[in-house]
């Protein structure tokens, strides 16, 4: 008998994780949708006074995402003569997978975390975060092939430009994580969200201690780091489509163009769910325990990631694409730099108090 | 295999190890799985009507020249530098972990100062790059 939210599975673990990987399936693309629809069509449009997708099926253009599965559905698939046809077919797969991947140590309940079941209040691969921002820069490996495969100058740029940025974003990423794993004392998401739920603030445990209020600075570098991961504006050189056209997938069609499209957008999902769990709470809200907890965990959990994600199309929308030159110089002389002096200065005080 | 997903042998510490990691596998299964799912689907629904001028690789509406562009080898500095600066992060963390103060069972400042001086090494060595003009994009 194993656990999932409120519901026992009966079966073995097998069973469990079964259910687990489907649920994850469904909600890569949904997560995706959801994002592309509330932020990219809706929020968009009311920002940027866009006219288009407010139009189709009357109400507030609500057909409008339907209309572009339908379209993607009806493309024909196209693989370019020149293509490197095995490694063209592999490199949206690979982006995927990056995705998929990011998933299995994503907590959203108590005992609702993919991998490995409840143990001690701790679960999933306990190396947590470490593992989800490694196999995130997977798809670095899926875009460079897709750039490389495609034969094409312009997705050859584009992917060089987005393996330059991706590894140079990857630095303060990784080194924002490492004050909340400074503050929390373990690398285990599952972990670090009870870190958060039990902290108390200077004695006071009121609202738990949530890592955002005393990593802001963490937080900061982990957005605009991860902006840049997901090639968003303002750092959109590798798919800058006034100048690269799509870049590395502008040979893509249809639905091998729509899983780049997933793999973005569920990304994102991905990425705020981490900023959530790392600086927000995660699933968590302080002194809400026990069997509720598994009711109200993933839609806590859903309401911060859409919390994150406003944030991240906010700046989106906001910003003119940045320089290749400012770029990488906003992450060597800038972000660099102020996460190492974040990391000692966390260490010094977690050494002191 | 086939153990690891029953719940045979659910006490033991080694299996609850082994099927953490399995479920990254059955993931990337379930990943291959989905696209081959979504791309097989498409097959029937997508047209199928070959030109050959569908196959041009596509530059702007004119005919496409030579093979493959130039690039710049500065792609390689960047790339070089994120190496070394990737390696230190991997030895951040162990540090990370213990980071609490002696009392607490932690590293205390012995820990700080040895991962200060580290740090203060990279620090250096991001100034000499900074130095020797190797982040100026030229």
């Amino acid at each position: 008998m194993s656990h999932l939210l409120a519901f026992d599975i009966p079966g073995g673990w097998g069973t469990t994780l079964g259910i687990k990987t489907l649920i994850v399936m469904g909600l890569i693309p949904v997560g995706a949708l959801v994002l592309g629809y509330t932020f990219l069509l809706k929020m968009m449009s009311h920002m940027q006074s866009r006219v288009g997708p407010m139009d189709p099926g009357g109400f507030h253009g609500w057909f409008q995402l339907i209309g572009d599965g339908i379209k993607f559905i009806q493309k024909e698939d196209i693989i370019p003569a020149g293509a490197d046809k095995r490694v063209f077919k592999m490199a949206p797969a690979i982006v995927v997978m990056s995705t998929f991947l990011m998933f299995v140590v994503l907590p959203a309940g108590p005992n609702a975390v993919v991998a490995g079941a409840l143990h001690k209040g701790q679960g999933g691969i306990d190396v947590g975060i470490f593992y989800a921002l490694a196999v995130s820069s997977l798809s670095v490996i899926g875009v460079l092939m897709a750039g490389w495969a495609s034969s094409n100058k312009y997705a050859l740029i584009g992917a060089l430009r987005a393996a330059a940025q991706l590894i140079a974003y990857e630095l303060p990423l990784v080194l924002a994580v490492v004050g909340v794993v400074v503050q929390a004392g373990t690398m285990n998401l599952q972990g670090i969200v009870f870190a958060q739920q039990q902290g108390k603030i200077f004695g006071w445990s009121g609202i738990g201690s949530p890592f955002i209020l005393t990593q802001f600075v963490g937080f900061a570098l982990f957005m605009v780091a991860a902006q840049a991961e997901l090639t968003q504006p303002p750092f959109d050189m590798p798919v800058a489509e006034s100048e690269l056209v799509a870049g590395y997938m502008v040979e893509y069609t249809g639905f091998r163009f729509l899983f780049f499209f997933i793999g973005e957008f569920g990304t994102a999902f991905v990425y705020a769910g981490l900023a959530a769990t790392l600086f927000l709470g995660g699933w968590s809200i302080p002194h809400v325990n026990g069997e509720i907890a598994n009711w109200i965990g993933p839609i806590v959990l859903f309401v911060k990631i859409m919390l994150v994600a406003f944030l991240m199309f906010w700046a989106r929308f906001s910003y003119p694409r940045l320089r290749e030159d400012q770029l990488q110089a906003l992450a060597w002389k800038w972000l660099i730099p102020i996460s190492l002096i974040n990391i000692l200065v966390t260490g010094a005080l977690k050494v002191a108090f | 295999m086939i153990a690891l997903l029953s719940d045979q042998h659910a006490s033991s510490e080694l299996t609850e190890y082994y099927r953490q990691y399995l479920s990254v596998g059955v993931f990337v299964l379930a990943s291959l799985v989905m696209v081959g799912a979504m791309l097989g689907v498409g097959y029937f629904l997508r047209p199928t009507r070959p030109q050959d001028q569908k196959y041009i690789t596509y530059e702007s509406g004119s005919d496409p020249f030579g093979t493959f562009g130039q690039q710049n080898v500065r792609y390689y500095v960047y790339a070089l530098m994120f190496v070394i600066f990737d390696v230190e992060a991997v030895f951040v963390f162990p540090w990370a972990l213990n980071a609490d103060g002696a009392s607490h069972g932690g590293l205390g400042w012995f820990g700080f100062i040895e991962i200060f001086v580290f740090v203060a090494i990279l620090v250096a060595g991001l100034a000499y790059l900074w130095r020797k003009r190797l982040l100026k994009w030229a």
